[in-house]
């Protein structure tokens, strides 16, 4: 019988010919990633719960420091000290204040083919260059850190058959939000979303990697995309060679599919305090803003920053607007100053800061305030997550946050009335 | 009889012939600056003691610089309480987000040569960079001042610095300050002014005068001043008129002390743990591990000192495991290294660049350390528990140096 | 004249505000709340330990750095009823004036004293340690105007004509 991507990957890494949804298998992981914001937890429990701590693999492991960056209190400091120690005691690949850890793993390490374990939820990125890329708790994330192996229960697969092409001024994630909004906040739960189709070949790496990213927050266990012309391309840029190349067989089982057409696809925002409380952007429009925030793991990349600079140049943020832009990465950076974006964005008033987590996770710069509202491009906007428990965040467009950031209330970029 | 400069600025704003240290004067204030630390207090006091409105709203500025970005949720509030009060007594000149108080105090244009200024930080002395009167005072004192205008003062002894000759390569101004702070003692110049002169001084960038004046209150000074000049002029985008171009020590003024260096006798220097006035060349400290570098703050976050760095870090990386922070000292002064290539060179570097601001200077964000960790910082104060717990080591140096010690991974004067 | 006695806490020379109050607690909303972790970078107990009506005697440049206000007012908040140092900083002195907190320059008790022990404090005279005399200066005129109208925002209260 067919395999889906996500099979296949599992079949591979548990080194049988075949796996069909259901089954459990013991893995070889490729890869595990730890950040700052469990790994001093995974270091005690290595310390202080096992009897014979050790390495299965070294070289399978990185760690990442970008939560906290640069450290907001001496609890913090300590975390990440303990972080560091460790990397530096054992050779672990440890990079700090580099960029976020989704980020990063996608520039220098994820492969097609892998199965790569995080303890982040946000791992489920990696099926952008065709890997399969979990969250996992640090718990687990240290069970394989031991012996290089963990056991997987191979997930069911949705298909989302794309067509289509996004119409300008309309982004991949108002088409993830779009999907989300559709099928729900537990509409994938414990499954894997391939994207597959003609509209999901127009889609270039890094507007992949936005529809992965958000895959969990529709439940599911991780999304992936095949690993076509358009990744092999990224991955050569990059000096890497795949792991291994799926696509999914003709016959592969799929629990269920969905098709969207990508003309149709509008500007949208997740209300508070819910991703799948999907609207078109139009219907929240004239809410007032406090915060606006470009970047994440999620939308922080040179793409979503050059479209946010487009709406930014010749204007200025409005005066009681925090807008906040944080590149994703070091490398999304110095792109960024090199095109004069980060300029642009400095004129307008913008705050620009360090590649960070910054207020998508809400406890470290940036946060916000009681009753304050942000409108934001990051992954979540539950209840508190930016901040003090009476704030909301709206989740919108690079576009979108950057023209609700000049209009000081939420608004989409083609509403702009102010003319250069 | 001759006058200091400090007399000269105190007698015109009071419209005296002349003043001598010691005097008690009422002085009318050119122009005061609030900071978001201190704005809830300030506006608790002012209303407290019932003034119904500013004495003159354009001379106030507000400046949001230790809780950007906001690192705490309730720092918001600070924002909230300034915006309000901005808004309801009149004052237009707010900068939310543009950089630290006191480079925009004078970057902005706030301060001019012989201005008679207050702030609610003890670093305000610094616009004795352009040859004004500045001086930090508390909370309550600014509240009076929102209401009448005035503040009491005594008019400082003056002690004059004369620095002759030109400093060695690699040598800063951050270099001279602290190892006058060191010769004159944390408290060694308490209640007195700082008068600074000769040809070592007159070479000097704005810039670099700015650090030498930031830093005057860690010698305990009340303030610091340099005699305005056409450097001083250009920086402010003035023309010097004859009261400023005269703001200079007369030869038969009185001074407390004259001091004499020789420029070429500096050496790179640092402030060790946890004082300031603990100086020692840094040639004596050579191969202390270190954990971090923090480049920035008001007395050394301006485009010069992030030049100085990248100078010293063009195409190196800095150590392993260590980590430079660098924070600019404003907007502009981000914007200026942006576009002259020093952001690129920095980040390559690997450093961590972040949004203008106080940053770890203050010690609330911007890179806290844990027990036993070592810091480099271009920064003005390495007090106890200042950067994070009372067991963090701050070593105080100039850019230059800290770029050196982040690249080695240890102190170095240079590589 | 005005008289009183206290227990003495000793700290040493350079005491800074940094120690008095740290950075990382000046955006609490009160004095009160920031009370607690007054000298914390130093003697994180002593400010539980600190009674109403003792005196806190210490070495030079008491109260230098930073010209945060919330310094004095934390240390009259701890009940503490005058501080006596051989030197102030000047911010710091300014701001305790203002504030009602009396400080007295004394350059040689704080060699002598340990703590624990009992002083008498007489205002403008003496300090009495063990029988042994200590002279203290009086302050000038427009701080003692500002200390008897019980600190400035008292004083300009009275100039705006409000009780």
């Amino acid at each position: 019988m067919g395999m889906t991507i996500a099979e296949k990957i599992i079949a591979l890494a548990a080194g049988v010919p075949e796996v069909k949804a259901g089954d459990i298998h013991t893995v070889n992981l490729d890869r595990m990633m730890s950040n700052d914001g469990t790994t001093h937890l995974t270091v005690d429990m290595y310390h202080n719960k096992l009897k014979h701590p050790h390495i299965a693999d070294t070289k399978k492991m990185v760690f990442i420091v970008d939560h906290n960056v640069p450290s907001d209190s001496p609890k913090t400091a300590a975390s990440q000290k303990k972080m560091r120690n460790f990397a530096r005691e054992h050779g672990i690949d440890f990079w700090e204040g580099k960029g976020v850890c989704h980020q990063i793993m996608m520039e220098h390490y994820v492969r097609p083919g892998e199965l790569i374990f995080g303890a982040d939820s946000h791992t489920c990125t990696y099926g952008a260059l065709g890997a399969f890329g979990t969250g996992v708790g640090c718990t687990d994330l240290l069970y394989g850190m031991v012996t290089g192996t963990s056991w997987v229960l191979v997930p069911e697969t949705l298909k989302f058959n794309l067509t289509g092409r996004l119409p300008e001024g309309v982004y991949p994630r108002d088409l993830m939000l779009t999907i989300i909004g559709t099928i729900g906040a537990n509409g994938a739960n414990y499954q894997v979303m391939e994207f597959t189709g003609d509209g999901a070949k127009t889609l270039s790496v890094n507007d992949r990697m936005v529809l992965c990213n958000l895959a969990v927050e529709a439940g599911a266990k991780t999304a992936i995309f095949e690993a076509d012309e358009t990744a092999m391309e990224y991955l050569k840029a990059r000096g890497r060679e795949p792991k291994a190349v799926f696509r999914s067989d003709a016959d592969a089982v799929y629990a269920a599919e969905y098709t969207f057409d990508l003309s149709k696809i509008v500007p949208v925002a997740a209300r508070p305090d819910f991703v799948d409380d999907v609207v078109p952007a139009e219907e929240v429009c004239g809410t007032h803003i406090d915060e606006a925030f470009l970047g994440s793991c999620n939308n922080g990349r040179i793409d979503e920053l050059r479209v946010g600079a487009a709406v930014l140049k010749g204007r200025k943020v409005a005066d009681h607007v925090r807008f906040l832009v944080v590149p994703a990465s070091q490398e999304v950076y110095l792109q960024a100053l090199e095109e004069g974006l980060i300029s642009i964005f400095m004129e307008s008033g913008a705050i620009v800061m360090n590649p960070n987590c910054s207020v998508c996770w809400g406890s470290c710069q940036g946060v916000i305030g009681e009753n304050e509202v942000l409108i934001s491009t990051g992954t979540r906007n539950f209840k508190g997550r930016a901040g003090h428990p009476s704030s909301r965040v709206y989740l919108a467009s690079a576009a979108t946050v950057a023209a609700s950031a000049v209009k000081g209330e939420i608004c989409t970029a083609d509403m702009l009335q102010e003319r250069i | 009889m001759g006058q200091t400069v400090i007399e000269k600025i105190i007698a015109r704003n009071i419209g005296a012939a002349s003043v001598k240290p010691g005097d008690i004067v009422t002085a009318k204030v050119d122009r005061v600056m609030l900071d978001d630390i201190m704005i809830p207090f300030i506006v608790d006091k002012f209303k407290e003691m019932g003034f119904p409105k500013v004495w003159d709203p354009d001379k106030v500025v507000l400046i949001y610089d230790h809780l950007v970005p906001a690192s705490q949720q309730d720092d918001v509030r600070h924002y909230r309480i300034g915006d309000a009060f901005t808004e309801q007594y009149g004052i237009k000149n707010l900068h939310r987000s543009d950089g630290i108080c006191h480079q925009l105090m004078t970057e902005a244009g706030y301060v001019k040569p012989g201005d008679v200024v207050f702030g609610t930080d003890s670093h305000t002395t610094t616009y004795g960079c352009v040859g004004a009167f500045s001086t930090g005072i508390g909370y309550t004192e600014m509240a009076s001042i929102l209401g009448t205008g005035t503040l009491w003062v005594k008019v400082p002894e003056t002690i004059r610095v004369q620095i002759d000759g030109t400093l060695p390569a690699g040598v800063m101004s951050k270099d001279v300050i602290l190892r006058l702070i060191g010769d004159l003692g944390a408290d060694g110049a308490t209640y007195q002014c700082l008068e600074f002169c000769g040809t070592a001084v007159e070479q000097m960038t704005v810039a670099s005068r700015t650090t030498m004046a930031n830093m005057a209150i860690e010698a305990g000074a009340k303030c610091a001043v340099f005699t305005p000049d056409e450097k001083t002029a250009e920086y402010c985008g003035i023309e010097l008129d004859a009261f400023q171009k005269n703001l200079k020590g007369d030869e038969d003024a009185v001074y407390a002390k004259k001091l004499f260096y020789q420029a070429e006798d500096f050496v790179p220097v640092m402030a060790c743990p946890s004082q300031v006035d603990k100086i020692r060349n840094v040639s004596d400290l050579e191969g202390t591990v270190i954990d971090q570098v923090f480049i920035g703050s008001c007395t050394n976050g301006r485009l010069e000192d992030l030049q100085a760095a990248a100078e010293v870090l063009r195409g190196r990386k800095v150590a392993d495991f260590v980590k430079l922070i660098v924070t600019p000292a404003s907007r502009k002064v981000y914007e200026d290294a942006a576009r002259l290539g020093v952001l690129r060179t920095l980040a390559e570097a690997g450093a961590v660049i972040t949004h203008p601001g106080c940053g770890l200077c203050c010690g609330r964000t911007g890179g806290i350390l844990s027990d036993g960790e070592r810091v480099v910082a271009t920064n003005n104060r390495n007090f106890l528990g200042r950067m994070g717990t009372s067991k963090v080591e701050i070593y105080l140096a100039s850019p230059a140096v800290a770029a050196a010690c982040a690249a080695a991974g240890k102190i170095v004067a240079s590589l | 004249m005005e008289q009183f006695t206290g227990r003495v806490w000793v700290l040493g020379d350079d005491i800074d505000t940094d120690i008095i109050i740290p950075t990382e607690y000046l955006a609490l909303k009160t004095i009160e709340d920031m009370k607690q972790y007054g000298f914390s970078p130093l003697r994180p107990e002593l400010a539980g330990q600190i009674k109403p009506g003792d005196i806190i005697v210490a070495g030079k440049n008491f109260g230098c750095g930073s010209s945060r206000e919330q310094a004095p007012e934390v240390i009259k908040a701890l009940g503490i009823r005058c501080i006596i140092a051989k030197s102030f900083a000047r911010i710091f002195f300014r701001n305790s004036i203002n504030n009602g907190l009396l400080l007295i320059e004394q350059p040689k008790l704080s060699d002598d004293v340990k703590e624990g022990d009992i002083v008498t404090v007489t205002v403008n005279r003496d300090v009495d340690y063990n029988g042994e005399k200590y002279p203290i200066a009086s302050l000038p005129d427009n701080l003692v105007e500002i200390l008897n109208a019980g600190g400035l925002v008292k004083a300009m209260r009275r100039k705006n004509g409000l009780a």
